[in-house]
């Protein structure tokens, strides 16, 4: 499909103008495309035989798609017809990526994630955000009453007057007195205004000062905040730093890999999603995640944790997800007995998992516990990863991008879905044959999507 | 609809009724090709010059179809012997001014394919250093002063080129390039007033290709004689046939021998037709695909071949190998295009004023 | 009527400094000519270049049809020749007749031709209101201009700026537009004759104050400053600030400034909407909120056609009390 204009993304093929086996010159029109503004004859800029029409009258592609053949001979060879692959805004994006909504939520465990990947589940507007977050009500907690359940800054307000004791009587101060009052050690709760509107200014500030009314401030003095942002990325880096370390150094790993047949579970996802509303569409991650909690129910050796030289197989699955933060650095969270949650409440859990875990909310209890982690670089466009994995447990999991691949099924060539399953294990714990058994387990699980 | 027949643009090529042959032996020759004007040699050339903007803007076609070439870009296919033609009598120290449709204008005026073609992919090997695009051609060496988006935006700058010149005494031309469809504008009319009252050495070429994008001349001109009507501000005007490479080199001769002369501005309205859309496609709603073949029945570089042929100066082999060459030049031109740099995003805000970094213009 | 031969601190008006200072330009330069609608014959709509013509001939100082577009296009022509053409715009009504040509060209070529090509034009143009001449010949439009990238806007409010703000504006390589308020021409008072420089660059502070600052520039410079006379009786010290160089904005001394008096008002002659005084008031915001004591106010013109009764008229514009009153707003 040629670009036919400035604004032109995609065109309609309205009618060929040549069939297969036909010559043609250079500058024949060969095609009638149909563009936003009008229609237009597609010229042809090479002589040859056509040797296939790949769009059918009536379709509508992108531009840079492929037409049709133009081979010098009877023998039909690709011309410059290809596409641009390497047009940079290349709109086609592979099915399965777009498939689940229009929800921005790509992939979910995704380490470094694009602003535009943010989760979208809670659904809070800037002002409810930027509300519960001075208040201290945590935005997960609520249930919205906007339309399509998004919380309202009412909601917010509700809840931050329900707290016992935790009303936001945020003091009405000019920004001028609200610094001076941190640098004078002077309480604004205890300020009476008498600015506009009884705003506090900074003489009422000065006058609050117990003892002689100090002068101004020499110079400008640094807000009395927490630790800078660059200080906690800091921190978290070199606990990150401290934690890898030692697994390096005290875990013998072995390393699978498998690639994993995606059909069945992207058309299961498909029909799933057609049918459901938008809230409870699933995203491939969500399947993912499970077949990996199920196959550790069912290799418990991979499932618990090594201490002081021997291996405890946990309780149950507890399965830990590795999110990056946008500021930098990792947590990984603990999405509680993964293994018995059905598909809805996993996607639901972990978008609420993610979304505190990149908020800041993470509570204890979502950061203890993992007896199994998973990390998926899919959405970086990484095929493979080998983790390492998170001491005391034994084993990680790690998924790579949804990619199209010659795949053969009984004996048959077609373009599959594939994902490529690696395996990080402790080989204190187990040996190779059990991981592979475990990564069979994962494999037959995801390509029975119904039974998950 | 008389005026849209290719007919009547052959009313009025009176410049070259002079007879007079022009000398070629002014300080002029790095601008032209070698050849005497008016021989066998010389009309190779300018038909290798047609040929050579022809297949440039062939190729330009296909690059914006693969979306190599952004933006908006205006095709001179159809027009190559005005500039071609006029060109021929500009020195080096003359000045030019042009419209968004001026990629025959650069290659004729001696920007290399490589710069303009770079120019088009974005690259800081562009004429322009990537930020002008097709529309916005420079060459401040050559005296090549842009192509100009704005209709008839150009010519008051090319009022104030000439200006300069005439105050310092200085006996250069300033070419102003532009379109039938500046006649509706308000800056042809001033400066065209502007120009004749200061005795300005302007040469005004009106390509008047029938069209003001899809308006035709007469929707959008009640007179439509150009050349009349630009005759009213006193000034020397002339219609000429601009299909025919000749006609627009002999008419170009004249206005600027007269202008060097101190005769103030003259303006020649070349009668012509592009072949193409206005901008690379378009609806071909306003115009009949019939009228199109007619004109390129007088396409100006088969009318040249024909006429070098009945002369007996046509060599086909010879042909062939321009071909050949203007081809390998393009390629090159196209594959440098493709490996020239980019512009670093950093570099944002360069060239924005004198103390921006980067930027060499200076006054 | 020119002084330009008394020594000493001399008396003189904002026109005369201004004439004075384009006759030095076309003295020491020869590329300089001056270009207008009647700068020559008739002296100048505002009598500004009365005489210039006299003394350097039709040549430099060009008379031009009414096609402002054209003769400011030709200055943009004969500055990228080389030349230092000062085009006068008899106001800035009419410059909207040659937008295209300020905006689509001196603007852009420098950037449009990868920085191959310099405009060193001036362009000068009457402003303002105040002197009844109802809605198309009132407008304050400096703040549209500074909106541009590429090209440098100055508003010369005293008489020392008048008179010397004209070399650095021709020093520059890229296009400057310099507003002369229409009120201004007639002020008059005495001008050192050990100044011979002004610092085009930077906002000046017309006045040191402690309590509040108010910035301004132009034809509201004098309110402001009269405003500030009247505040100090009631024991209120204004910090006065003259912007003078509007694109771009000397931002650093508005922000020290409000850093020390921790409340401002912008006065501004334009519309509020969209206008230089909501910049300004944008820039305190994001450079010295932690500074603020009070919201920022502005006074600009209200948001009407600038109307010919003299009554309607002045309650449209910025006045002295306006300024007054909203200084009491900010800190009382």
């Amino acid at each position: 499909m040629p670009s036919l204009g400035a604004d032109m993304d995609e065109g309609t093929l309205t009618e060929w103008l040549v069939r297969s086996g036909d010559h043609v010159h250079r500058g024949d029109p060969v095609a009638v495309v149909e563009t936003a503004k009008s229609t237009i004859e597609v010229e042809c800029f090479y002589t040859g035989i056509v040797t296939d029409l790949l769009v059918e009258p009536g379709t509508t592609v992108p531009v840079g798609t492929p037409l049709a053949l133009i081979g010098s001979s009877e023998r039909a060879r690709p011309t410059r017809h290809a596409p641009t692959n390497d047009k940079p805004s290349e709109p086609a994006a592979p099915e399965h990526l777009r498939e689940p909504s229009s929800s921005p939520l790509a992939s979910v465990p995704a380490p470094v994630p694009s602003a535009a990947q943010l989760p979208a589940h809670t659904e809070a507007g800037p002002l409810a955000r930027h509300l519960a977050e001075r208040s201290g009500v945590d935005l997960g907690g609520l249930h919205g009453s906007g339309p399509g359940g998004r919380v309202t800054r009412a909601d917010v307000e509700d809840a931050a007057a329900a707290r016992p004791g935790t009303a936001p009587s945020r003091a009405r101060a000019t920004p001028f007195a609200r610094r001076l009052a941190t640098e004078l050690g002077v309480d604004l709760a205890t300020v009476t205004g008498t600015g506009r509107d009884s705003a506090i200014r900074s003489s009422d500030v000065r006058r609050a000062v117990p003892g002689p009314a100090p002068a101004a401030p020499a110079g400008p003095v640094a807000p009395s905040d927490t630790r800078p942002p660059e200080d906690r990325t800091a921190a978290m880096r070199q606990a990150i730093a401290g934690l890898m370390s030692r697994a390096n150094r005290d875990i013998p790993h072995y390393y699978l890999s498998t690639t994993v047949d995606m059909a069945a579970a992207s058309d299961w996802l498909r029909e799933h999603n057609r049918r459901s509303p938008v809230g409870e569409r699933l995203l491939p991650a969500a399947l993912l995640l499970k077949a990996t909690a199920l196959g550790a129910r069912e290799v418990p050796d991979l499932n618990g944790s090594w201490t002081e030289d021997h291996f405890t197989a946990a309780d149950g699955v507890h399965l830990g997800v590795a999110v990056s933060l946008r500021g930098g650095g990792l947590v990984a969270p603990t999405l509680h007995h993964a293994d018995t949650l059905p598909l809805p409440q996993l996607m639901t859990a972990l978008k609420d998992l993610v979304s505190r875990a990149r908020t800041g909310r993470l509570r204890g209890s979502d950061v203890s516990g993992a007896t199994i982690t998973v990390t998926n670089l899919g959405d970086q466009g990484v095929e493979s990863v080998f983790g390492v994995i998170h001491p005391p447990q034994v084993a990680l999991v790690g998924f790579g991008r949804v990619v199209h691949r010659p795949w053969a099924v009984d004996g048959l060539l077609g373009v599959r879905p594939v994902v490529t399953a690696t395996l990080s294990a402790d080989h204190r714990a187990t040996d190779g044959v059990v991981g592979a058994r475990y990564l069979a387990a994962v494999t037959r699980l995801v390509q029975n999507p119904e039974h998950l | 609809m008389s005026v849209a027949r290719p007919s009547r643009t052959r009313k009025t090529p009176a410049p070259s009724k002079s007879g007079r042959k022009p000398t070629s032996s002014k300080d002029e020759a790095s601008a032209r090709p070698p050849s005497a004007h008016g021989t066998a040699g010389h009309r190779k050339d300018l038909l290798q010059a047609m040929l050579r903007v022809r297949r440039f803007e062939e190729r330009c076609v296909e690059l914006y179809s693969a979306a190599k070439i952004r933006g908006f870009v205006h095709l001179y296919i159809g027009e190559e012997a005005v500039a071609v033609g006029v060109n021929e009598y500009l020195t080096p120290d003359d000045a030019v001014v042009s419209t968004y449709r001026e990629h025959g204008h650069a290659l004729a005026r001696g920007i290399p394919a490589e710069a303009v073609m770079a120019e088009m992919y974005g690259r800081t090997t562009g004429c322009s250093g990537g930020r002008g695009g097709s529309m916005h051609l420079f060459d401040a060496a050559r005296r090549f002063y842009g192509g100009n988006a704005i209709v008839a935006g150009g010519l008051p700058l090319a009022a104030g080129l000439a200006l300069a010149d005439r105050m310092r005494g200085q006996e250069r031309v300033t070419c102003c390039f532009f379109g039938d469809g500046a006649f509706a504008e308000g800056e042809f009319h001033e400066t065209a007033n502007l120009a004749a009252l200061g005795q300005l050495p302007v040469l005004f070429i009106c390509e008047n290709n029938l069209y003001a994008m899809g308006t035709a001349l007469e929707r959008h001109e009640a007179q439509t004689d150009l050349a009349m009507r630009s005759a009213s501000y006193g000034m020397i005007a002339w219609a000429v046939d601009g299909m025919d490479v000749e006609a627009v080199e002999q008419a170009t001769r004249k206005a600027v021998e007269g202008i060097r002369a101190g005769t103030g501005p003259d303006l020649l309205e070349m009668r012509t037709y592009r072949f193409r859309a206005h901008s690379m496609y378009d609806p071909d709603r306003y115009r009949h695909k019939a009228e199109v073949e007619r004109w390129k029945e007088r396409d100006p570089i088969l009318l040249l071949a024909e006429r070098m042929r009945d002369n007996g100066e046509l060599d086909d082999k010879e042909l062939a190998r321009t071909e050949r060459r203007i081809g390998r030049e393009v390629d090159h031109a196209v594959e440098a295009a493709e490996q020239g740099p980019q512009e670093p995003v950093d570099h944002l805000l360069h060239h924005v004023t004198g103390s921006s970094a980067g930027t060499v213009g200076r006054p | 009527m020119s002084s330009s031969d008394v020594k000493q601190p001399e008396r003189t008006t904002y026109r005369e400094a201004m004439r004075e200072a384009l006759r030095e330009a076309l003295r020491s330069d020869d590329r300089v000519f001056l270009m207008g609608e009647d700068v020559g014959r008739y002296g100048g709509c505002f009598g500004v270049s009365l005489g210039l013509l006299e003394e350097f001939g039709p040549e430099r100082v060009r008379d031009t049809p009414l096609s402002e577009s054209a003769f400011v296009g030709a200055g943009i022509g004969a500055a990228l020749a080389g030349m230092r053409p000062i085009v006068e715009i008899m106001t800035v009504n009419f410059s909207l007749l040659a937008l295209d040509q300020i905006l689509n060209n001196a603007a852009t070529l420098r950037h449009m031709s990868g920085g191959q090509l310099a405009v060193p034009l001036v362009i000068r143009m009457t402003t303002g209101a105040g002197r009844q001449l109802a809605a198309q010949h009132s407008h304050s439009l400096e703040g549209w201009y500074a909106h541009i990238p590429g090209i440098r806007v100055l508003a010369p409010a005293t008489l020392q700026d008048a008179r010397h703000m004209l070399p650095s504006a021709l020093a520059d390589p890229d296009p400057v537009l310099i507003f002369e308020h229409g009120s201004l021409y007639n002020v008059s008072g005495e001008l050192p004759s050990t100044v011979q420089t002004v610092d085009a660059d930077h906002a000046a502070i017309c006045r040191p104050g402690t309590d509040i600052s108010l910035i301004t520039y132009g034809g509201s410079l004098p309110k402001a400053l009269a405003a500030a006379d009247e505040l100090a009786t009631g024991g209120i010290s204004a910090e006065v600030i003259d912007l003078r160089t509007l694109r771009p904005l000397d931002h650093a001394t508005v922000t020290s400034s409000v850093a020390r008096t921790h409340r401002a008002v912008v006065i501004d002659e334009a519309w509020r909407t969209g206008s230089l005084a909501a910049e300004v008031s944008a820039r305190i915001a994001e450079d010295a909120f932690y500074d603020l004591d009070a919201p920022v106010e502005r006074v600009c013109s209200a948001e009407v056609p600038i109307p010919y009764a003299r009554q309607l008229e002045e309650a449209a514009l910025p006045q002295t009390a306006d300024i007054v009153a909203a200084v009491h707003g900010a800190v009382d």
